[in-house]
């Protein structure tokens, strides 16, 4: 261990884990308000976002990225309610129809644009690279105590850092609100909260998280952790706070036990290499979800939650 | 788009692009036509969203499927038993977001996003397996995340055609039950409709649509050739048989001129080509469909204005007031009901009167019928004419006297 740990899986561990907990935190109140697909849809339309960000800039510069594919998700999220107050169509389908002709969009794009000189592909879009955010200048423990090597390690560790810090302070700080206007939207706003502004507001804070989590680890583990930790461990409680911090755990367990297994997992079955460590994440995630459906004590819920189903 | 390639896409649509490509482009109108159609009754059940989960559920059981072939002894590239690991898979994709959204509490949207994004994560890892297996080339199985036409195999093409034809006939015989459940369950289950059969052969279409559509549209996308010709059909018509149609119509030209394009300009995956004409068929209706349609609601929204105006004006000049707003003057002596000087003509007199009667019957009959529908029918645009029967409007005039003369 040592040396190479550090190296060579210390920092994709920490930048797995942090992109889980950032997404597993705006996805607690998404499953909540019935909204889970929002994930789904905007780890989709992030990718036109941010070819265009590259086509405007010529550059992957996190922050060009970053505002073009917020702008990308703001400009979804305007054309879905234009579909579905201009057609009267149902939330679903108006989703649907945005979302998918958005990532067509930014395929095509994609390959007509020529960025063989960066890292922008399809794939890496959606599976992510999560192994390639190694840690060369490491010589061991004590590079964590060097300024010379600490100023080397991947640029998405501290960006992803700061984003899980923000989405937990944001939490912190709008925690009432969040809270009242989820579970009783009438109510909140016959309490002065401003709903539209917040619900609006944690799409974009999702959106933000996903953009982060996306540039490191692809889409899959953004719509994985949106959903499976926060749905895991709304199966283990009726307590909001009880139930964000389960899907913190369920989320960084699936971060840490997918690394192990995508790095390690093939050699002790006699394998040559690793696999996908952001498919692997995702695996656990849903292998947790299936325990807590079958185990979980909260699983069936409360005869009003049943009624809804 | 440049002049040969323009000119390769007409080819295509010809299907002068020879024999494979004229075949993928007939298969993928079929499927359009089917998924379209089948797509409609999803809508209309409210579960559009289910097939995303079934598309992504796909790609493990292509992965698998690879791998037993491998260990069979072929080289694994065989289409039909891809189609069939695939298909496997998404039923067990689709068992399980029923089985969540129906034994926890979990909503179904959640079911669908954990089943999406878990089964396609362990799909993504069989894929780096098998790239690591040593053989190198990967069977393109790359092709069926975004779909890719250009130089399949004839039989695929075969496969494709014919698998179409097949989901057509099928949404064909099937089309009266499955129109029922889907415009109202309860009352098909009374008119003895077995609903959860047909529930059922209706995701059997849609898991049909999505497996033959992976070689063509991709599991990415193929929910958009699922979802959008039926939401664009929606704009048309408020009536389920129409939208069916309308909505296979709109898929098989997506299907048909997509995969024309893709068979001209190679280098492009087929489903993002595909999904965007579907779009833009979409936004074409969106902006343009008679009733629904934004430049429909803009000009609706315009006559109503003028109607007000014209009303309010009228009213003015029967009240003998002075009419100082531009519009207003603008839509009375655009209609002859004024001079340029703003005196009303023979016309305008007459017409003012006739408005101000008619205000003053509503007037009237709002007391008499206070507590009836009639009085909410008032808008001040309604001739009472429209509303109540001539003996009751006699009734009215006995009680108000005749009509008042609008003087110049």
């Amino acid at each position: 261990m040592g040396n190479e740990f550090v190296q060579f899986s210390l920092t994709p561990l920490l930048i797995g884990i942090l992109a889980a907990v950032a997404c597993a935190l705006p996805g607690n109140f998404l499953i909540l308000r019935r909204q889970a697909l929002i994930g789904d849809a905007i780890s989709h339309v992030v990718l036109p976002g941010i070819v265009v960000a590259f086509l405007l800039t010529g550059t992957v510069a996190s922050l060009s990225m970053l505002l073009g594919a917020a702008g990308a998700a703001i400009v979804a999220v305007v054309l879905i309610e234009a579909v579905k107050r201009l057609g009267r169509i149902e939330p679903g389908a108006a989703m649907g129809v945005v979302f998918t002709a958005m990532f067509a969009g930014g395929v095509l794009l994609l390959e007509q644009t020529d960025t063989s000189t960066v890292h922008l592909d399809v794939e890496h879009a959606l599976m992510g690279n999560l192994e390639s955010l190694v840690w060369f200048q490491a010589q061991g423990w004590q590079s964590l105590t060097d300024p010379a090597a600490l100023a080397a390690v991947p640029p998405e560790l501290p960006r992803i850092a700061s984003v899980c810090l923000a989405m937990a302070v944001l939490m912190v700080v709008f925690w009432r609100p969040l809270k009242l206007s989820t579970f009783d939207e009438g109510f909140a706003s016959a309490m002065g909260i401003p709903t539209a502004v917040l619900s609006f507001g944690l799409v974009v804070a999702a959106a933000v998280a996903a953009v982060a989590s996306f540039d490191a680890v692809g889409s899959i583990i953004v719509i994985a952790m949106f959903i499976c930790p926060p749905a895991a461990a709304r199966l283990m409680t009726d307590r909001l706070e009880t139930q964000i911090w389960w899907s913190v755990a369920f989320a960084v367990a699936s971060a840490v036990c997918g690394y192990v297994l995508a790095g390690y997992g093939p050699l002790w079955f006699g394998g040559q290499h690793a696999v996908s460590a952001a498919g692997m994440i995702a695996t656990v995630s849903g292998v947790i979800l299936g325990l807590a459906c079958l185990f979980g004590p909260r699983r069936q819920g409360a005869g009003m939650v049943r009624a809804e189903g | 788009m440049s002049e040969t390639l323009s000119g390769a896409v007409v080819e295509a649509l010809l299907l002068q692009a020879g024999y494979n490509a004229a075949l993928v482009a007939i298969g993928a109108g079929l499927l359009g036509i089917a998924a379209g159609a089948g797509g409609s009754f999803l809508f209309l059940r409210k579960r559009a969203l289910v097939s995303d989960a079934v598309a992504h559920a796909t790609l493990p059981g292509v992965g698998l499927a690879f791998m037993v072939m491998v260990a069979l002894g072929s080289d694994g590239r065989s289409l039909p038993g891809l189609l069939l690991g695939s298909a496997l898979s998404a039923t067990a994709g689709l068992y399980l977001v029923d089985w969540i959204s129906r034994r926890t509490r979990l909503a179904e949207d959640a079911a669908i996003g954990a089943v999406l994004s878990v089964f396609f994560g362990f799909g993504v890892v069989l894929l780096t397996i098998i790239q690591t297996l040593g053989r190198g080339r990967q069977a393109g199985l790359e092709d069926f995340l975004l779909g890719s036409t250009a130089g399949m195999l004839f039989q695929d093409a075969v496969i494709i055609a014919v698998g179409g034809a097949l989901a057509v006939t099928v949404v064909l015989a099937m089309r009266r039950p499955m129109m029922l459940v889907a415009f109202d369950a309860e009352y098909a289950a009374a008119s003895g409709i077995h609903v959860r059969t047909v529930d059922l052969i209706m995701m059997a279409l849609v898991m049909a649509v999505t497996v033959i559509g992976l070689k063509v549209v991709g599991l990415i996308l193929i929910v958009a050739m699922l979802i959008i010709p039926a939401v664009t059909a929606r704009f048309w018509t408020d009536r389920t048989e129409r939208l069916v149609i309308i909505a296979g119509i709109v898929g098989g030209l997506a299907g048909y001129v997509g995969a024309a394009i893709s068979a001209a300009a190679p280098a492009l995956p087929t489903g993002p080509v595909i999904v965007l004409v579907a779009f833009a068929i979409f936004g074409a209706s969106l902006l343009f469909a008679p009733n629904r349609g934004v430049l429909a609601a803009a000009l609706r929204h315009r006559r109503f204005r003028l109607r007000v105006h014209e009303r309010q004006g009228l009213l003015a000049l029967a009240r003998g007031e002075p009419i100082l707003d531009g519009l207003t003057l603008r839509v009375l002596r655009s209609q002859g009901l004024i001079r340029p000087d703003g005196v009303a003509t023979e016309d305008g007199r007459a017409q003012a009167a006739k408005a101000q009667l008619d205000e003053r019957r509503w007037q009237e009959a709002r007391q008499i019928y206070r507590n009836e529908a009639i009085a909410g029918r008032y808008d001040g645009l309604t001739a009472i004419e429209q509303v109540l029967t001539p003996d009751e409007i006699t009734e009215i005039d006995r009680r108000i006297g005749g009509p008042a003369r609008v003087e110049a």
